[in-house]
């Protein structure tokens, strides 16, 4: 039986992610675990992540997650999911620009308190359904038809701007990065576990892909 | 394009079950929560709001086993609000599954609550529902105040300023709920609606008062809102999400097919 491992570092609700990955890999354990050698042990890893960023790194440095994650994703796939994706960017504007663990070189940035589409203001979080324009081939995006909607809540975003990793865009004022991919990694900014039929092929997708 | 209307059922439960009745086969008891929101996951529900309408404490841990069963067979976002009233309450929701937590009276009585929430488990999982009635007299400027205890006790807070408060102390979201039209079915009080959401930054749910698809687009059209919340029309099966979808999409409001 494969494993695949969802790094607990603290940050938020894991038992959706666990559940949804169980629903579309039947054959496969959905491990959540803050264990490194439970991870190093997994064939693939998730990274997921709510909450402010400045929590996130420091409990991530803490436990060490940022190597455990530059270690893994060597040699098998990696998926991060929403703050787990910006984790692994170079730095956040949030709570004052925080480090991140830097694999992508994409910045993270505030939607500010004045967004705007043409004369519309924006709310922020950005919070709801929207659609994802596929940039990039993937094997992750595998039967899932391009500017189909996924759920995201989010106040911070990865540019898309010179964003050469980026596999998947979004516009909601700005363009931004919805999906970027590298070698073993694929990382999103919305909930593929709350996205539905559409989140759940992404899933399942991940959990059938060998990696690079 | 850009980013969907959403469109939320809402289950009332009570000790487990959800009331109001399906169809008016069994108005006391219209069965299992999870059938319910299987049903609208299925349907192309945007989210599942659930609120614990005993919630007492007695009733707490069914209403943790009734989320986490949910939580592992309908997989877009159930937000869970009734009762919360500590950061405990909070945790324990979130980890049997709730996406966000819906926070109601315990704001009213401890603002600082939505605060240490927010703090402790971010701002996107912070719901904060807001229970306001016009206290305006006919021909004033329009004015709405809080209630709670199911719109019985008057606060004497303004919720317009309340609203703007609420997203200060970090709420990433507002129900807003019309008790002058729960349960009427004559449509939302879009000035309420249209007042609190051009006042906060974060989005606003607009809740109370659907009887027919019109509401739902009056809502967002004239009211501001973000997302519209019903109950009745779509559990007498008065309508689907589909076809609720179909009537707001011909209507120039952008929706998740």
């Amino acid at each position: 039986m494969k494993t695949i491992a969802i790094i607990d570092y603290g940050m938020g609700n894991l038992h959706s992610v666990s559940k949804a990955v169980e629903h579309v890999a039947p054959n496969t354990r959905a491990l959540v675990t803050s264990d490194p050698e439970q991870i190093r042990g997994a064939d693939k890893v998730i990274l997921p992540g709510v909450g402010a960023i400045r929590d996130c790194m420091a409990e991530i440095r803490r436990l060490k997650v940022d190597e455990l994650v530059r270690e893994v994703s060597v040699d098998r796939p990696l998926l991060g999911i929403c703050v787990g994706m910006q984790a692994l960017m170079s730095r956040s504007e949030e709570n004052g620009w925080v480090d991140c663990i830097n694999l992508f070189p994409a910045e993270v940035r505030f939607f500010g308190n004045n967004l705007k589409e043409g004369p519309t203001r924006l709310k922020v979080p950005h919070m709801g359904w929207n659609e994802v324009h596929q940039v990039k081939d993937h094997p992750v995006w595998h039967d899932i038809p391009d500017a189909e909607r996924f759920y995201f809540v989010h106040s911070y975003y990865a540019d898309a701007d010179n964003n050469p990793d980026m596999a998947g865009r979004t516009h909601y004022g700005v363009d931004l990065a919805a999906a970027v991919a590298r070698d073993n990694i694929f990382a999103v900014q919305f909930h593929p576990e709350k996205s539905h039929r559409a989140g759940l092929q992404l899933l399942k997708n991940f959990s059938q892909w060998s990696g690079a | 394009m850009a980013l969907a209307k959403r469109i939320i059922p809402c289950l009332d439960v009570d000790k487990g079950r959800v009331v109001k009745g399906v169809n008016f086969v069994d108005i006391r008891d219209a069965g299992d929560p999870v059938e319910v929101a299987r049903k609208y996951n299925e349907q192309g529900a945007d989210e599942i709001t659930f609120l614990d309408i005993t919630a007492s404490h007695e009733s707490r841990d069914t209403t943790y086993e009734t989320v986490e069963r949910m939580a592992s067979e309908v997989f877009i976002p159930l937000t869970v609000g009734g009762g919360v009233r500590t950061v405990d309450d909070i945790r324990k929701l979130l980890n049997a599954g709730a996406d966000k937590v819906g926070i109601n009276t315990a704001a009213v009585f401890n603002p600082g609550f939505v605060q240490e929430a927010a703090g402790r488990f971010g701002s996107q999982c912070i719901v904060v529902a807001i229970d306001a009635k016009r206290v305006s007299a006919a021909g004033e400027a329009p004015r709405w105040e809080i209630f709670t205890h199911g719109g019985r006790k008057p606060t004497g807070l303004d919720a317009v300023a309340w609203a703007m408060k609420m997203t200060e102390m970090g709420a990433g979201e507002l129900l807003l709920t019309s008790m002058d039209r729960d349960g009427t079915k004559i449509g939302f009080d879009n000035g309420l609606t249209r007042a609190v959401s051009d006042a906060v930054p974060v989005p606003v749910i607009a809740s109370g008062g659907v009887g027919e698809l019109q509401h739902l687009v009056d809502g967002i059209t004239r009211g501001g809102a973000d997302a519209v919340l019903a109950a009745s029309i779509f559990h007498f099966g008065q309508f689907t999400i589909p076809e609720a979808k179909a009537f707001m999409k011909a209507q120039g409001i952008e929706v998740r097919d």
